[in-house]
């Protein structure tokens, strides 16, 4: 293979380039170092791609016969300059356009793009004849990386237009069937694309038998993601970049490219376990997400009417989430003095102070279990008194609030007290916690409270549930404050 | 050369390697580095030039010509898009 001829200046730069990525990606998993990280990664990109592009030339030399080299590498060099300058001009365009708000559907698309281009990859190498020459690993991991990449490039084109609202989820007749009619021929057409000589069975060139199997290929990502409802898009999106991720490290495989074995590998394996947790964050399971194309439709949208899911968060990410927000309002009742807890929630106060928040703790009139019990806690913890407001003072607040923390208060920020009439507590004035932009609840089981009666603001849509005792979820919120 | 176990080995150790650098990430990173990693999987734009530049053939030309078009849309797509996400970090580091 010609490829294996790089120079030391090459592998070396490679080498570079692949550690600037490794660590960019280790930098951009935490908020302080995140914009460095990428800083980096962007660095080990220009490195790699500059190097590489220095060293086309001589490929191409390599690459051609004598005779064709009369048409001078320059011409080569100038198409593949077109073609960077094709991709890279839009991509520059939208990227920087776009509203932030359209962002999801932009890298659904830049991602499908580096499937498709592994894909591109693949099938050069199979038309050329290369990748049929060394052992028969070539030819199966050259397929696979094509056919992974070609479903990625095929359900985030999907994934695009759905989020970008133009495109429901229709329902097909007989999906099922066509899927697994689907995916039958596929894997006919993946073996057949590995062994060459299987084309000249069935009177096709390896070259059309090559083109159909990436056009099924597309077809069958198309047809697995359209039955995925939009809400669900960003954990389908992550799925398909950790496999597009695996399709480039496979292709680096078969162009014997080390950064690019790396590269992909890493995306590859990341990119699974940030899906996971994506799932996880959004309360949905990523098994059900995918069935969903298999399956039935209907169980997702009883799961909203009928039975009322909680949401759970890890304390480590509300923490974050509190530490990266304007404008905190926090609602203590009687579960925090019940766990001893004010002391350390006072602590984690200041800390989110010196990041920058605004924090202010809304004291409902029987907060407690006696009238004023909360303020008196508060101060005994050393929580200064202008932090502290009642419920008249700082009710209207709560709409403008990034996040409202609720820690072991019920009753006094139950919505029910305001609308259904038959609750206990209708017309008690509440704390409007449910109206903050996100609430978070810290408590201690799912149950109801102190008076037995269900709340609604845990069921909600922007409420994010912390299990656990208010001292030791507090604890673990300091902690991951210091390791941001 | 490398030969089948060497990759395997590569396979296997940037695997773990990309587990382990995900494993403590805050929600609200999620997104932007989702946006991040697959930035890094740009990298097929290297694999896409080389590939251009050997292919012989008007065939393999065009194939080549789409899949660095594809691989440049990734990388500064990934880029910019990222970088975006990333500049609401910027300012509270600013005021800590």
């Amino acid at each position: 293979m010609a490829h294996t001829s790089m120079s030391f200046a090459v592998q070396a730069s490679y080498l570079i380039a692949t550690l600037l990525l490794i660590v960019g990606l280790k930098r951009m998993s935490s908020p302080r170092t995140a914009r460095n990280g990428m800083l980096m990664a962007g660095v080990g990109m220009l490195l790699a791609t500059v190097v590489t592009f220095a060293y086309l030339p001589g490929i191409y030399r390599l690459a051609s016969s004598a005779a064709e080299q009369q048409g001078a590498w320059w011409h080569r060099l100038i198409l593949i300059v077109i073609a960077i300058t094709v991709g890279g001009i839009p991509a520059w365009w939208s990227g920087r356009r776009v509203p932030l708000t359209e962002m999801p559907q932009m890298v659904a698309i830049y991602n499908g793009l580096g499937g498709g281009a592994a894909a591109a990859i693949a099938a050069v190498e199979l038309y050329s004849g290369r990748a049929y020459l060394g052992s028969l690993a070539f030819p199966v991991i050259a397929v696979i990386g094509a056919l992974v990449g070609a479903i990625g490039l095929g359900g985030s084109i999907i994934a695009f237009l759905k989020l970008q609202g133009l495109m429901g989820s229709p329902r097909i007749i007989a999906r099922n069937f066509i899927n697994g009619v689907l995916a039958i021929i596929l894997l006919a057409l993946t073996i057949a694309s590995i062994f060459p000589h299987s084309a000249s069975y069935a009177h096709l060139s390896v070259d059309s038998l090559v083109g159909i199997f990436l056009i099924v290929s597309l077809l069958f990502g198309i047809l697995i993601t359209l039955p995925i409802g939009g809400a669900d898009m960003p954990v389908v999106i992550s799925t398909y970049n950790a496999c597009i991720g695996l399709a480039v490290g496979f292709e680096g495989f078969v162009l014997q490219n080390p950064a690019m074995i790396i590269a992909g590998m890493i995306v590859g394996a990341a990119g699974t376990l940030l899906t996971v947790l994506m799932a996880k964050a959004m309360n949905r399971s990523f098994f059900n997400i995918w069935l969903s194309g298999f399956g039935d439709v209907k169980a997702a949208e009883a799961a909203g009417g009928v039975q009322q899911v909680m949401k759970s968060m890890d304390p480590s990410d509300a923490a974050a989430t509190m530490a990266y927000s304007e404008d905190v309002i926090v609602v203590p009742g009687y579960g925090l003095a019940a766990a001893q807890a004010q002391h350390k929630l006072w602590e984690f106060v200041q800390m989110l102070q010196k990041k920058g928040v605004r924090v202010r703790f809304a004291i409902h009139p029987v907060a407690g279990r006696m009238p004023g019990h909360m303020s008196v806690l508060l101060a005994e913890a050393g929580v200064p008194y202008d932090l502290i407001f009642d419920l008249e003072e700082i009710n209207s607040d709560f709409a403008t609030a990034d996040v409202a923390l609720v820690i072991g208060a019920n009753d006094v920020v139950n919505p029910a007290a305001r609308t259904d009439k038959s609750s206990p507590i209708y017309g008690m004035p509440i704390l409007n916690a449910d109206q903050a932009r996100q609430v978070m609840v810290i408590k201690r089981g799912r149950g109801a409270g102190f008076s037995g009666i269900e709340n609604q603001l845990f069921f909600g849509d922007n409420t994010q549930m912390i299990f656990g005792d208010a001292q030791g979820v507090i604890s673990k919120m300091i902690q991951a404050l210091k390791e941001l | 050369m490398m030969t089948g176990f060497v990759a395997l080995y590569i396979f296997m150790i940037a695997a773990i390697a990309g587990y382990e650098i995900i494993s403590r990430v805050p929600v609200i990173l999620h997104t932007p580095l989702m946006s991040g990693s697959n930035f890094v999987h740009g990298i097929v734009l290297v694999g896409a030039m080389v590939v251009m530049a050997e292919a012989r053939g008007p065939l393999e030309l065009t194939v080549g010509f789409i899949g660095v078009v594809m691989a440049t849309s990734n990388v500064v797509g990934g880029y910019v898009s990222t970088e975006r996400m990333l500049e609401m970090f910027k300012s509270k580091k600013e005021n800590a």
